[in-house]
């Protein structure tokens, strides 16, 4: 089979793992070195595919022939789809190909399971291994492990790539048993659990590495080599939304629960899409992408703002997110009590909590009521929406009005019922992009 | 080399500065118009490509046709100050001097204007420094965010071609159309990422060349000094169609991110148009077929599925 030929199959294998980050390695570039490649913290988006996703890595599969029979994955044993399997030699190439050209900042490597995790594994950290120590690529580089490889493969996986994932798959145990037959909940957490050890070790000694050159610096003192780096970017998994009936609330404390306890840099959640050849156990039709969206927008609210998974999903909203609004505005008019906020006088909590308020405005806020009083006129200086956010606030020339009081507010932000968006109906209204979620 | 003319007459100082981003000369200009106690609203900037075309400016006839075009480097008449360099230069954040360095680069012919006045007004309102809703800072931030974006698509969207040379070896040649002049600021990152290759960056204001040393500065060049796409480009288009989903169709989101003013140099971007035009029917399709009856076609068995790669 041809090269372009292979591309085609072993990247559209790919395209349904959501996560395309390169952030978060440690600032590095080919001054001095023998290749290409830097990395210099935010990561850079090359390009953006009709679906609006960026496009910042090489991602795809090594192979797409798997052993498992995971019914939500196009890869699975029992799929009808054709398969293809690159070489080592040929991921290199592609990657560095690609990275000559400015199209990539790295490489995401993934792959079905081929005769045994651990042979799977080392051919994915073999690809790492040859572009790091043979061609000196200081790029970015994310690798899929495959949780029942053995610690050994995963520990060498960790001194190459910058970020590490395994996915969670499914919110619930449950439901991966049910989709995901031949996964084991439990292993995944178990490989999280130890990656998250090996990333804490190595921070923790480089730290105490570079404290002790500060103070030891005894004349003749042997130089160590640096502590090793294991994937300074951290590790991330993805969660398939809408393939069994888990519900927000749930799938929520599942992400907080990963937050807190393996120290997940990202949550990705990837609204089950269709796929070719089906499953005839699976959901037809995929969930409204706008369901994805306020995902992101309350894991968001999770680790930036302040808010606690329970309090984003009243239970007695039937555990979902509101569609028709985002979740920051939808607790606000659930909660007049808390309103208005007074901007010259709230803690700074407070007025994270403010529909409109994103963490940059709240700074500025912050700093400029230290030297004076916030006027109106200010917000629009600063370019929030102000429709959303002058019903919560008040400021010296501001007051919100009876809006709070009387319980209209529901009413002044409900948008008119549309028909939920059928997949890829180009009249979809795209929800805003991460970056700006609270504007 | 960073020379601004300055010609004062009691109403209005004019400072001509050498080219578009002329940092250091506008630096020293204002120095000395704040030492000199010189307010905002008496002082007229320009550069030397706007003194071409303003017959009231002086100098105009020395900067000449060429100015325009050379704008970025062409350095202007000597720097000749009204007063002595001051020996203390007025204090002012260092976040305000990288952001006003960056502003520079910026198209917007009132830039050195508001950053005289911001300087100024830092030099005489206490409070200022502290308050990031002033109107005047907020305009320099909008200001700063667009030169910055526009240097991050820069890297975001070049994309390079490889062309042989002589010697062997290969020269990797992009061109790129940017909003601000951010052309040379740019350079150095490119330098840090690609160190081991030779490159040039070709842009309607100016080139850049790295030979795998050290960066050479160029002249204005045209997109016909770029070479066409190569054979091995298709592999990247043929990674771009594979990798689009067709059932998540968000075109705005994508222009949002890509606007489409720079699609005419992304190699990828011929390729939006079909994508999208056939992605509903593709997920129509996908969505309307029976769940189709698996056929085992790789036993579960170990070192089957290995057995049959598709070579
Ligand atoms: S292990 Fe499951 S999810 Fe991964 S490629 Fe195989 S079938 Fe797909």
């Amino acid at each position: 089979m041809i090269l372009d030929a292979k591309l085609a199959i072993l990247a559209d294998a790919a395209k349904y793992d959501a996560s395309c980050a390169s952030s978060g390695a440690a600032p590095r570039n080919s001054v001095g070195g023998r290749g290409i490649g830097s990395t210099e913290g935010s990561g850079i988006c090359h390009s953006y595919a009709p679906d609006g996703r960026c496009i910042s890595l090489l991602k795809i599969l090594l192979t797409n022939f798997c052993l498992y029979d995971c019914l939500y994955c196009v890869n699975r044993v029992s799929s009808n789809v054709q398969r293809a399997r690159f070489t080592v030699q040929e991921v290199v190439n592609l990657t560095l190909d690609f990275y000559r050209r400015n199209c990539i900042e790295g490489l995401f490597l993934s792959s079905g399971i081929i005769q045994s995790p651990d042979y799977t594994m080392e051919l994915v950290v073999e690809v790492a291994r040859v572009l790091r120590e043979e061609h000196d690529f200081r790029g970015y580089i994310h690798l899929k492990t495959i949780p029942d490889a053995s610690p050994e493969l995963m520990q060498r996986a960790g001194c190459y790539a910058d970020r590490l994932s395994i996915n969670v798959e499914l919110p619930t145990p449950q439901g991966l048993a049910a989709l995901a037959p031949e996964k084991d909940g439990a292993a995944i957490r178990r490989s999280m659990a130890r990656m998250a050890g090996h990333i804490a070790d190595a921070r923790q000694s480089r730290r105490e590495q570079q404290g002790a050159a500060q103070v030891v610096s005894l004349p003749g003192s042997t130089r160590r080599a640096a502590a090793p780096h294991f994937a300074p970017g951290g590790q991330s998994t993805q969660m398939i939304v809408g393939a069994d009936a888990a519900d927000d609330r749930t799938i929520l404390a599942t992400s907080a629960q990963l937050y807190g306890g393996f120290r997940l840099r990202r949550v990705y959640y990837s609204a089950f899409s269709p796929i070719p050849d089906a499953s005839r156990a699976l959901p037809l039709a995929a969930p409204p992408m706008v369901r994805e969206h306020r995902l992101y927008q309350a894991d968001w609210l999770m680790r930036f703002y302040g808010f606690a998974h329970e309090e984003i999903v009243p239970a007695r909203q039937g555990g979902m997110l509101s569609l028709d609004m985002d979740p920051k505005l939808a607790w606000a008019i659930a909660h007049p009590e808390r309103f208005p906020v007074n901007l010259n006088t709230a803690p700074r909590e407070m007025l994270l909590r403010v529909p409109g308020l994103g963490v940059g405005s709240v700074d500025r806020l912050l700093a400029s009521r230290r030297v004076r009083r916030v006027r109106h006129a200010d917000l629009s200086g600063l370019r929030v929406p102000l429709k959303k956010v002058l019903p919560f606030v008040e400021t010296v020339d501001h007051r919100p009005g009876r809006l709070l009081d009387s319980g209209h507010l529901q009413a002044f932000f409900a948008t008119p019922a549309r028909p939920v968006p059928l997949a890829g109906a180009p009249a979809a209204p795209a929800p805003p992009v991460q970056a700006s979620l609270f504007g | 080399m960073d020379d601004a003319t300055t010609t004062a007459t009691d109403a209005v100082t004019t400072v001509t500065l050498g080219h578009a981003t002329d940092w250091a000369g506008f630096r020293a200009a204002a120095r000395t118009l704040l030492q000199g106690g010189r307010p905002p609203q008496q002082v007229q900037w320009f550069t030397a490509a706007d003194a071409a075309g303003d017959l009231f400016a002086e100098g105009s006839g020395e900067a000449g046709p060429a100015a325009a075009d050379d704008a970025a480097r062409a350095p202007g008449a000597s720097f000749s100050p009204d007063a002595p360099p001051p020996a203390s230069p007025p204090r002012v954040p260092r976040e305000f001097l990288q952001r006003c360095e960056r502003v520079v680069l910026h198209r917007d012919p009132g830039r050195f204007a508001l950053m005289y006045r911001l300087l100024w007004r830092l030099a005489h309102e206490p409070g200022l420094r502290h308050d990031p809703l002033d109107p005047d800072r907020l305009r320099l931030q909008h200001l700063d965010r667009a030169v910055k974006r526009d240097m991050h698509k820069m890297r975001a969207f070049v994309r390079f071609r490889p062309v042989p040379e002589p010697d062997g070896g290969t020269l990797h040649i992009a061109w790129f159309e940017p909003d601000h002049w951010i052309t040379e600021a740019n350079a150095p990152f490119f330098a840090r990422r690609f160190t081991q290759m030779r490159w040039a960056i070709l842009t309607p204001d100016a080139s850049v060349h790295w030979d795998g040393q050290r960066l050479h500065q160029g002249p204005a060049a045209q997109r016909s000094d770029a070479p066409p796409p190569d054979a091995g480009e298709a592999l990247w288009l043929t990674y771009y169609r594979n990798i689009f989903n067709p059932a998540r169709l968000k075109l705005d989101m994508m222009r949002k991110e890509m606007p489409t003013r720079y699609w005419k140099n992304l190699p990828e971007a011929t390729l939006i148009g079909e994508l999208a035009q056939t992605a509903q029917a593709r997920s129509t399709r996908m969505v309307e077929a029976p769940g189709t009856v698996p056929r085992r076609r790789i036993a579960a068995g170990p070192g089957r599925a290995a057995a049959r790669p598709a070579e």
